[in-house]
Parts: C-alpha cells; sequence; structure tokens
C-alpha cells in the first residue's frame, strides 16, 4: 500500500502543473477566438479560473510531493502527534 | 449521596443541553445558507435587474461569476474567523459572522437596479456577496466545531449530522419563499425593478434577529472554555495551522481526499440538477422548483442517518460510496432527465394543438422603430398530462426600395419591405405527474448521494485536527472544496457547456458541463480509498 501511495504521489506531482498548462493554454484559446464584444467577458472568466486554480494545484503538488515521499504512511493517531 | 434517580435527572439535562445546542447552531446556520443561496435562485432574474438589458447570457454569465465570487472568498473568510475563533472563542466569533450575513443580505434588496444607477449596481452587489462569503466561511466551521465539542464520543456523527441538514434545509427555506412570493405576485410584479424578488433579501434581516437572540443565550464551547481556563489556546492558529508541517498535511489531505470530492457533488445535486432542468430541459421556472423541494424533503432524514452510521462503522467509507455513486450515475441521470421532457418521447392529444396568438398582432419596438415583432404562443397537451408551451417571436425589420432601414408605419406597410432573422423560441414544459415523479425520483438520488458524503463529514473534520486550531484547520479544506470546487459547478458547468456550442450544434453538448464534476470526485475517491483512515477519533479533546 505504500508504494502505491508513492507512486500516485508522483501522478499528483506530475498532474498539477498539466493542469496549469492545460487551463492557461484553454485561456489563451478561448480569449483569442472571443468575438470584440465579448472579450471583456471571457477574459473576465479566465482570469478567475486562473486566479482560483492555480494556487490550488501548487497546494496539489505539495500533497503530492508529500505523498511521495511516504509522508502519508502513518497517519497521526492523535492530535498529540500533530 | 447520588442515587439513580439523581444519574437520570443528569442524563436527561446533558441530553437537553445538547438538543439547545444543535437547535441554536441549527437556526443561525440554516438561516446563513438561506442568505447565501436565495443569490443563487435568483440569478435569472439579478441578471436583469443589475447588468445591462442587452447583455443576455453574458449578463447571466457575470451573474454567476458574481454568485460564485462569493464562494471563492469563504476560504478567505475560514482563515479571518477561523483565527478569531480559535483566539477569542466559537460563539462570539459566530454571532459575528451571523450579523455580517444578514446585514449585507438585506442591503442587496436595497441595491437599484442597472437602469437606476449603471454600472455601480453589480459593483455593490459584487461587494456585499463577497461579504456574504466571508461571512459564511466564519460561520459553517464554528457551528460544526461548537456542536462536535458538546457531543458525547461514539455519537459525535450523529449530532453533527444535524447541522449538515441546515445546508440542504436552508436552501429549502429559500426555495419555498420565493416560490409563495412569486405565486402571489406573479412573473410580471415578481420580475420588476422594486418588485418581489426583492423580499426573500428583506426577510432576512427578521431572521437574523431572531436567530441572534438565541444564540446570546447559549455559553462557549466547554473545550475551549477549558482550554482558555489553563492558558493553552493558541497564539497564532494561522500559524500553527499552516505553518506546522504535520498539521499542514492533514489540511491538504482533507481537502484532496474528502472534502473536494464532497463539494462537487453536493453542488451537483442540489444546484446543477436545479439549473440544467430549468434551463436545458425547459420546465416552468415554478415546477422545477416544487420538484426540488419535493425531493429535499424526502431526502433530508438521510444527513442523519448517514451521520449516526458513521459512529457505527467509520466516516470513509460512507463518504466514499457517496462519491462512487455519482461518478458511475451522474450521466446517465441527466440523459434521462432529457429523455423525460422531450417531446419526441409522449403522445400529443390531436386537436388539441391551439394557437393562442396569431401572426395578426405585430408590436412595433418602442425604443427602435425599425423593429416589429411577431408572436405566437403554440400550447401542445399531451396525454401523460404534459403540457409544453412554444412561445415564437419572430422578428422583422423595415426596408425601403433602396434596402435602407426605416422606421416601421403599421398604418402604411405596403411602403416597407421586411426581412425575418431567425425567431426566438422560448419554451415552458409543465410536466405531467407520471413524469414529475420521474424526475424527482432521479434528484432525490442526488440527494441521497450528497447526504452520504456530507452527513459525515463535520464530524470528520472535528476529529481530525486539535482543539486549539481546530476552528482554523478544519474551515480552510472546508471552505475552499465546497466554496471553490463546489461553488464553480453552476459556473464551469456553463462555460463548459459554450465551449462544445458550434456553428454546426449551436445547443453544445449540454451533458458536457457534469465532466467537471466527474473528474474531480474521481481524483477525489481515488486519494481518499488511499490515503485516509477509516478509524473514528473518540477523544476530540486533545
Amino acid at each position: 500500500m505504500n508504494t502505491l501511495k508513492k507512486l500516485l504521489g508522483v501522478v499528483w506531482m506530475l498532474l498539477a502543473p498539466a493542469i496549469i498548462c492545460f487551463l492557461v493554454y484553454q485561456a489563451n484559446l478561448k480569449i483569442m477566438a472571443a468575438s470584440e464584444s465579448t472579450k471583456a467577458n471571457v477574459i473576465l472568466q479566465w482570469a478567475i479560473i486562473l486566479i482560483i486554480f492555480i494556487p490550488i494545484c501548487v497546494g496539489f503538488f505539495l500533497f503530492g510531493k508529500y505523498a511521495a515521499t511516504n509522508e502519508y504512511a502513518q497517519l497521526p493517531s492523535s492530535s498529540e502527534e500533530i | 449521596m447520588i442515587t439513580g434517580k439523581t444519574i437520570v435527572m443528569n442524563a436527561e439535562k446533558k441530553q437537553s443541553s445538547i438538543a439547545f445546542v444543535i437547535g441554536a447552531s441549527s437556526v443561525g446556520t440554516l438561516i446563513e445558507w438561506y442568505d447565501f443561496y436565495i443569490f443563487g435562485m435568483l440569478a435569472t432574474i439579478l441578471s436583469k435587474q443589475f447588468f445591462p438589458a442587452e447583455a443576455g447570457t453574458a449578463a447571466l454569465l457575470s451573474t454567476l461569476a458574481i454568485f460564485a465570487a462569493g464562494f471563492i472568498v469563504r476560504p478567505f473568510g475560514a482563515l479571518v474567523f477561523g483565527r478569531l475563533g480559535d483566539l477569542i472563542g466559537r460563539k462570539h466569533t459566530f454571532l459575528l459572522t451571523l450579523v455580517i450575513m444578514g446585514g449585507s443580505t438585506f442591503a442587496i434588496g436595497l441595491v437599484p437596479g442597472f437602469a437606476t444607477i449603471g454600472w455601480a449596481a453589480p459593483i455593490i452587489v459584487l461587494v456585499l456577496r463577497l461579504l456574504q462569503g466571508l461571512a459564511l466561511g466564519g460561520e459553517y466551521g464554528g457551528a460544526a466545531t461548537y456542536v462536535a465539542e458538546h457531543a458525547p464520543a461514539g455519537q459525535r456523527g450523529f449530532w453533527t449530522s444535524w447541522i449538515q441538514t441546515t445546508a440542504t434545509l436552508g436552501l429549502f427555506l429559500a426555495l419555498g419563499v420565493i416560490i409563495l412570493i412569486r405565486s402571489n405576485q406573479g412573473v410580471e410584479n415578481f420580475s420588476a425593478e422594486w418588485g418581489g424578488w426583492r423580499y426573500p433579501f428583506w426577510i432576512s434581516i427578521l431572521l437574523v434577529g431572531v436567530s441572534v437572540l438565541i444564540r446570546m443565550r447559549m455559553s462557549e464551547s466547554p473545550m475551549f472554555t477549558k482550554l482558555k481556563s489553563e492558558g493553552k489556546t493558541s497564539a497564532n492558529p494561522l500559524k500553527e495551522s499552516f505553518g506546522n508541517k504535520a498539521n499542514f498535511k492533514m489540511v491538504l489531505l482533507a481537502l484532496f481526499g474528502a472534502v473536494m470530492g464532497q463539494g462537487v457533488v453536493w453542488y451537483t445535486g442540489q444546484f446543477y440538477a436545479q439549473s440544467f432542468i430549468e434551463t436545458v430541459c425547459k420546465i416552468d421556472f415554478v415546477q422545477s422548483r416544487n420538484i426540488m423541494l419535493v425531493a429535499i424533503l424526502m431526502a433530508t432524514p438521510c444527513f442523519v442517518i448517514f451521520g449516526w452510521l458513521s459512529d457505527k462503522i467509520g466516516r470513509k467509507w460512507i463518504m466514499l460510496l457517496g462519491m462512487l455513486l455519482a461518478i458511475l450515475t451522474y450521466r446517465p441521470i441527466y440523459k434521462e432527465f432529457i429523455a423525460i421532457t422531450s417531446a419526441s418521447n409522449r403522445t400529443q392529444i390531436v386537436d388539441y394543438r391551439i394557437t393562442k396568438a396569431g401572426p395578426l398582432m405585430p408590436l412595433v419596438d418602442a425604443k427602435d422603430k425599425h423593429k416589429m415583432y411577431i408572436r405566437q404562443v403554440i400550447d401542445t397537451a399531451y396525454l401523460d398530462g404534459s403540457h409544453f408551451k412554444y412561445t415564437i417571436t419572430d422578428t422583422l425589420i423595415g426596408f425601403n426600395e433602396l434596402g435602407v432601414n426605416r422606421p416601421i408605419n403599421l398604418l402604411n406597410p405596403t411602403l416597407i419591405k421586411y426581412k425575418s432573422p431567425k425567431p426566438n423560441v422560448v419554451i415552458e414544459k409543465t410536466m405531467g405527474k407520471s413524469a414529475t415523479w420521474d424526475i424527482i425520483w432521479l434528484i432525490f438520488i442526488q440527494i441521497v448521494y450528497v447526504t452520504m458524503v456530507y452527513g459525515p463529514i463535520a464530524a470528520f473534520l472535528v476529529e481530525m485536527f486539535p482543539t486549539k486550531i481546530r476552528y482554523t484547520s478544519m474551515s480552510l479544506p472546508y471552505h475552499i472544496g465546497n466554496g471553490v470546487f463546489g461553488g464553480l459547478v453552476p459556473f464551469l458547468g456553463t462555460l463548459i457547456v459554450e465551449f462544445t456550442k458550434t456553428s454546426a450544434n449551436p445547443a453544445g453538448d449540454v451533458l458536457a458541463g457534469l465532466w467537471y464534476p466527474i473528474g474531480v470526485a474521481a481524483v477525489c475517491f481515488i486519494i481518499g480509498l488511499v490515503y485516509l483512515s477509516n478509524k473514528v477519533d473518540q477523544n476530540v479533546m486533545d
């Protein structure tokens, strides 16, 4: 189980930047494709999405890093261990 | 001397004290949810009131973005008020959040429309919406912590599940109030600039007043009081929650392994479903809300059932099963919504197809005299009791002999040539009894998933973190999961469907919006399955 936790940790670490790249690519694509009348709205929508999801992806990367280094092998059994 | 009678009296006193704690906490939380949800319920009307009339879908998306902004700031509210709750206590903090929430909701009902104050209207509404989000970010963690810290060991899932019902009952209350006012006022009066849609916002001030009075009578959490008397409260809850790696790891695990999946299941079942049956399936405004009301009422007891069950068999498997069922069944359920409400699946009653308004009732646009509208209403009845109403509006534009636009003169129409662009068709469906129940059951199933993932979550989060930083630590993942991942379901779902629209397929893939909740729930399910423990922590005093 610990091996699986570590392997999946690497997957999460790779997935986090992949999601950021996908979002930036999509934002660029949609903003370029938007007509002049809707451009401001499309920029606003994608700005909201990027501002929110980039920090979350950073958190996801850290989660993956902790998992890959086996830090979730043993969860704390009481608050004193935290 | 302690007699049997004394023990029984003490047990009864304790039980009634917990009941008061649950009741007082729940009423306030329910009102905060009510305040928060009336905005989403009225999004279509708000987009017309606070944005330019010609903005159309862009206005609706902007309103949904303001709605989503309220969710996005929830994690910041969790940080601000969570810190306060760990520093000065649970009771005073969630009294403060209640007042902020009530005040900002009441104020939204007072903002003049775009027609009166222009762009100041959406800006003021956005600021008030942000205040609502901040307040809610502080409220839930406080109420859940407060109840859990009063609840006896081994019954924490059961008692905190009552707090969990408030989110759904708040939605129920919001829907009920809106339907009641709209039914009494009629569509025109309800949707006017100073119309009935404002009343649900104004009613909030009364509800909050009552709730503040009740909460003033509550005492501080016994665990927090004990910590405070021993001088063991945290000096810097934010630093201890997120600067301490051991605790931060648990915050990340709570978010990615439980709450983000719970958040999307919650908002798909209770918000996306309603939006889908109204905007995609075109079910009439009042009927779609009545369907939600019945489904919510039927499923609400399941919160308590799953909360109780989580005390017996652990929290993890109940939550993960709810997520898995959602992942596997969302697309079939939403396909079924389309099939049930489709005209091709029912038999039309012969000779009942009536045209209520013929093409001989033209109407010249009051602002643009070049335009004229011809409206035709076709009401079709089906054997199963369903009625589909199609309102077709054809826009005609006046031209002179040289092809130049000119004002339309109905008294002398021979001088004008007309060009008719694509007609606008508005569909309103009122479903028959059997179809209505089919839809209710499909929504009920989705809300049962909600109760599975949401019923045990408060106890699960409370048990994950130490008392001195519990309010801060549990509030942040909860509000990122629900506020951000969940709150964005309607907005991102609508946006994804927009992306699939092409000139060959102008309606787009109406089921495409589901990939967002399905994808998030799937990742969360895998993380929860592999990394979470099913052990119930009996001691939350540490």
